[in-house]
């Protein structure tokens, strides 16, 4: 243990080896590039929560008195398209992802390097692409794009966006399919499949849906850009063309999308329930099937956006049935997970406030998709803000708890510092009570039938509304407090040990931060996943 | 650190310990994260055809959207395909096949270390892509001067649904052309590298995954075109 | 249902509570697991917590038994909540056959009312109580959609063809009516209110408000001022195939399908004549998209339904 730290204080990690700049903007390593990531969609985030505090700031009176109708149609557009594209969708997989897969893999690297680097590249492109349409006036159509309003009457910077939403898309294909190769193709001697820890099976799903779903809205938004800017229509009713052809088209890709936003945050959470529990995850194989389902199944779900819009009624039956049934292994998931922690060693670190921030928002968000998926509430419900709340509770609640989750666990690993635990754990409870102030109000506000993309409300709706936003107030807060820690660690905070958790893991096994190929000598696997066995006892550092 | 009994040196011929001894051994080609050529053939290749999967969904958007509207207006359709210039289309199609047959030649040639070959096969690859590139260019020149195109200049005795028809000929093909554009800018960089006499029977790597990128374009116009030229009773105007 | 803060919009129609209920139901259900789930995550970390730094926890890999309870009690519990929801979507979307019509159009930023005897609302709508009204809904111009939240229903208005709803008020009153699909600046200004009223304060209504003849009166002006009588006439003898008995029948066409002529078919016919043209007849018939308005084709349509054979 001592000649392991005298040694790494003589050695340069990933971080400071090559040095420059140049070395950081050209580099191969996944790990910079993963850095890079991170850094990029930090600047999304925020961007991303600034145009939510516009539309929360609105929604605090019942009039429309804080911007025009046409600006607020313009910050929740950009709200939506600026958090999916340039933040939710590459999140885990372009940052966590990038970083762990191939250490988990007990490998060097992704099996494309410089495709890992050009994806980052291609997205950085996408970026400037929006912030140009964000500078010249915005776009107003909803990050949904529906025509004929987007092909036809809207006067904002419509192809523009959807040029940088393509890049984007463009960027998360390469991801995915580096990802795929590496797992094929990259396993250190050893690790087969059901050893793999079930944040590659989580990613190696989400990779799937990547590389089939991304290209279909790639060709739709491409559809939409050629009848905007050529002319060449393909959905104007006025020539026969179908707008609700381009709702099937969207969804087909928006729905799996989702699961892209989700998959790698469970992959993470399951990673953390067994550190924290120091204990086998209950199910695995159960665990890492139900990744597979739920990429499979997410693909013939899409018409459940579509139940309203003149879609066959029978079609409708089998959407309903079907997205029924993807319920079913996020559900598998959530109790393998609570199981996980039974008869564990469960540590009161802050990671655990993360994950058991996680569950609770990820049950009400997935529970609450049930109401959508029946058809006949769903006619009640569809188009209103308590669709706005499901989508939160699983993308916020969720995804961006547990990808807050995994930076905080993996952060001594990536970074070498700690962070004050004691921050992790306020924020964490900061960011669950304002997240449930912000989006619980909104279930209620649905059912009575408030209307999603509306700036004025009718007065009696003024309460929860407000509600709403003061929660939006404490969320912003935690997040923003997070941030501040975590970069002031990067300079004040302890130096971190290799295996600060006592985990299990290849990752834990490499000093903190790694070296620059990872390990120094290759991994041969022998052992499960997990295995922690109370005769092997484990070492903090 | 933690228990470290499963992590040993590796006896695998090209693993660097710590940041990267040179070897022996090492193919000048081979990237370091790689441990063996066959390997990074290995992820090349599935790379290439994972790739192509993601082109198969992109295209097959397209499809959708021409599925839906025939199944709608098949008499449209049928009317918009007699306007569309089969000799053009058929000589395209020819074309292409041609130079997927050169194509694989190249590759072949690469395999068995002939670089006259490689570079011969390569360049009528290129040329027969050009060819097509050209007699296309020509076709939608025909299509502006007959008022074919969708738009304000639309012949307006044609019934209003056959714009969709020209919509979706414009941008299935249009789409192929730039994809073909793209494959013509690849084989530029390898017929560059097979100049070179880079590729032999230990080291093919690219010019396989690229000759893969090349039959995939083709097959997508072997599926356009039946789809987009040959509906209808009659074939001519 | 009164509650300090209100949860439910008023229960106006006579698929309110049914609505209300399914949602009860899966409230109740969705909030069981939300408590019991939550509820074991944190007593299993109390109970559990690590009392020694090098502690792990057991060696416990799985069970088979849990994996099948835990995902069968689920399905069946969503079996049951699709054959509720799908029972109600069915019925909500079939209109009773003794419906009567109220036409709908949106165009940005308004909702125009029709009623067939001839009233036309702004945005409002006066309807009487106790008996079903049909909405044919049709859009001039992008996506909206009518939601009458005290009805529990909504339809997105599709420019390029005609959607139905359906409802039966049950309780007088004035509900909120809003625009649920995003349709550019007025999108929260697209709003109005449903009137029920008594059946005799209804007829007394529609027989005060300014008429401009029925749908049908001006629909048959329409049918002659367009000139369709000049291909369209009584008999086969014409350019056209005869409209007496048109509305429901099914019609061979010329490309060898067979489609039933229902509103949408009648629609299009007239907006794009080129899409179905019928068997046996030349497709010369001009098209009227651009020259007749969406109201306008309803009003046509209300007429050629009332062409019965003798």
């Amino acid at each position: 243990m001592t000649t392991a730290v005298a040694v790494a204080e003589e050695r340069h990690s990933y971080l400071d080896a090559p040095y420059g700049i140049a070395a950081w903007l050209l580099t191969k390593d996944h790990k910079r590039i993963a850095m890079l990531y991170l850094i990029s969609i930090t600047v999304f985030f925020a961007v991303g929560g600034l145009f939510a505090a516009g539309v929360r700031l609105e929604l605090l009176t019942p009039k429309g008195d804080f911007v025009t109708p046409d600006v607020y149609n313009k910050l929740f557009t950009l709200h939506g398209i600026v958090m999916i594209f340039f933040f939710l969708i590459p999140s885990i997989p372009a940052t966590l992802g990038n970083f762990l897969i191939p250490i988990m893999c007990g490998t060097k690297d992704l099996a494309f390097p410089r495709i890992n680097l050009l994806s980052w590249y291609l997205y950085v492109i996408g970026g400037l692409l929006a912030v140009g349409v964000i500078a010249g006036g915005g776009v107003d159509t909803g990050w949904t794009f529906y025509t004929p309003y987007s092909t036809t009457a809207s006067t904002t910077n419509v192809a523009l966006t959807g040029m940088a939403a393509f890049i984007a898309g463009f960027s998360s294909i390469l991801t995915g399919f580096n990802f795929i190769v590496t797992v094929h193709r990259m396993r250190a001697p050893g690790l087969t499949w059901f050893r793999l820890p079930l944040f590659v099976w989580a990613h190696y799903a989400t990779s799937l849906v990547m590389i089939l779903g991304t290209p279909v809205i790639a060709i739709t938004l491409t559809l939409m850009m050629a009848e905007r800017t050529l002319g060449l229509a393909v959905f104007d009713p006025k020539i026969g063309g179908d707008p609700v052809l381009f709702q099937h088209l969207f969804w087909f890709y928006s729905h799996p999308a989702v699961y892209i936003m989700i998959l790698p945050g469970m992959g993470v959470i399951s990673e953390m329930v067994a550190a924290v529990s120091r204990k086998q995850v209950f199910g695995y194989s159960f665990v890492a099937f139900s990744s597979l389902a739920i990429a499979i199944l997410g693909f013939l779900v899409w018409g459940h956006h579509l139940f309203v819009s003149s879609q066959s009624i029978y079609a409708g039956m089998v959407f309903s049935i079907i997205t029924m049934l993807v319920a079913v292994p996020s559900a598998v998931k959530t109790f393998n997970w609570a199981a996980t922690m039974y008869k564990g060693s469960v540590t009161w670190e802050s990671p655990t406030y993360w994950v058991i921030g996680f569950m609770g928002l990820f049950l009400i968000g997935g529970l609450t998709g049930l109401f959508l998926a029946t058809l006949g509430l769903d006619i009640h419900l569809t188009d209103t803000y308590f669709v706005v709340a499901h989508f939160h509770y699983i993308m916020v609640g969720g995804a961006i708890m547990a990808f807050l989750g995994g930076i905080h666990f993996w952060w001594p690993k990536m970074t070498g510092k700690m962070y004050p635990d004691a921050m992790g754990k306020v924020t964490a409870i900061l960011v669950f009570v304002g997240f449930n102030l912000t989006f619980f109000p909104q279930f209620v506000l649905g059912y009575m039938g408030m209307p999603r993309r509306y700036h004025s409300y009718p007065e009696e709706w003024q309460v929860l509304n407000v509600l709403s936003t003061a929660g939006a107030g404490v969320l912003g807060l935690g997040y923003t407090l997070t941030f501040c820690y975590l970069v002031w660690s990067l300079f004040k905070g302890k130096t971190a040990p290799a295996n600060p958790w006592g985990a299990k893991g290849l990752e834990w096994e490499t000093s903190s931060p790694p070296p620059t190929f990872n390990f120094d000598a290759d991994p041969v696997v022998t052992e499960p996943a997990y295995n922690y066995k109370p005769a092997q006892e484990v070492h903090v550092g | 650190m933690a228990d470290a009994s499963h992590l040993h040196a590796h006896g695998h011929p090209s693993t660097p310990l710590g940041a990267g001894a040179a070897h022996a051994e090492h193919h000048p080609r081979q990237q370091h994260h790689f441990y063996s050529m066959d390997q990074q053939l290995e992820a090349s290749i599935l790379g290439m055809w994972i790739f192509l999967v993601t082109e198969i969904m992109f295209f097959g958007g397209l499809f959708m959207a021409y599925i839906v509207y025939r199944t709608a207006y098949p008499d449209a359709w049928a009317a918009g395909s007699n306007h569309l210039n089969v000799l053009m289309g058929g000589i395209n199609t020819l074309v292409l096949i041609c130079s997927s047959v050169t194509m694989a030649l190249a590759v072949r040639c690469a395999q068995i270390g002939s670089r006259r070959g490689q570079v011969v096969n390569l360049i009528l690859t290129i040329l027969f892509g050009t060819v097509f590139l050209v007699v296309k260019y020509f076709e939608y020149a025909e299509k502006f001067e007959h008022h074919l195109v969708p738009g304000p200049h639309f012949d307006p005795a044609l019934p209003a649904q056959q714009q969709i028809f020209f919509a979706l000929y414009f941008i299935m093909t249009g789409i192929h052309a730039a994809h073909m554009v793209v494959g013509i800018v690849l084989m530029l960089i390898i017929l560059g590298m097979a100049w070179k006499g880079r590729f032999g029977p230990d080291y093919y790597g690219p010019i396989e995954v690229s000759g893969l990128y090349w039959h995939f374009v083709d097959i997508v116009w072997i599926f356009l075109f039946p789809l987009l030229y040959l509906l209808g009773a009659h074939l001519g105007h | 249902m009164q509650t300090p803060i209100p949860l439910f919009p008023p229960n106006a129609s006579s698929v309110a509570t049914e609505m209300d209920l399914l949602y009860l139901f899966i409230v109740a259900v969705c909030g069981f697991f939300t408590i019991l789930v939550t509820a074991m995550v944190v007593y299993f970390a109390i109970k559990y917590k690590r009392r020694h730094p090098d502690d792990v926890g057991e060696d416990i890999h799985g069970s088979l038994a849990l994996e099948l309870t835990w995902t069968i009690i689920p399905f069946i519990l969503s079996l049951v909540m699709f054959v509720w929801g799908a029972s109600l979507f069915y019925r909500l979307a079939k209109p009773p056959a003794d419906a009567m019509d109220i036409f709908v159009v949106g165009k940005q930023w308004m909702w125009k009312v029709q009623h067939p005897e001839g009233v036309r609302e702004i945005n409002e709508l006066h309807v009487p109580a106790g008996r079903n009204v049909r909405i044919t809904l049709g859009s001039e111009d992008v996506l909206h959609d009518y939601s009458i939240p005290a009805f529990r229903v909504k339809m997105d208005a599709v420019p390029g063809k005609w959607t139905t709803m359906w409802f039966k008020a049950t309780v007088p009153g004035v509900y909120h009516i809003f625009c649920a699909e995003y349709c550019g600046t007025k999108h929260s200004g697209m709003i109005g209110q449903v009137t029920v009223m008594t059946p005799q304060d209804y007829e007394i209504w529609l027989s005060g408000g300014r008429s401009s003849g029925s749908a049908v009166e001006n629909g048959e002006r329409l049918f002659a001022e367009l000139a369709c009588i000049t291909c369209h006439k009584t008999d086969s003898s014409g350019r056209g195939p005869t409209l007496i008995g048109i509305f429901g029948s099914k019609v061979p066409l010329a490309d060898g399908r067979e489609v039933t002529a229902d509103e949408n078919y009648l629609r299009e016919s007239i907006m794009d004549s080129q899409a179905k043209v019928v068997k046996g007849y030349q497709p010369i018939m001009p098209a009227f998209q651009g020259r007749v308005s969406e109201e306008h084709l309803l009003q046509l349509v209300a007429y050629i339904k009332t062409l019965k054979k003798k």
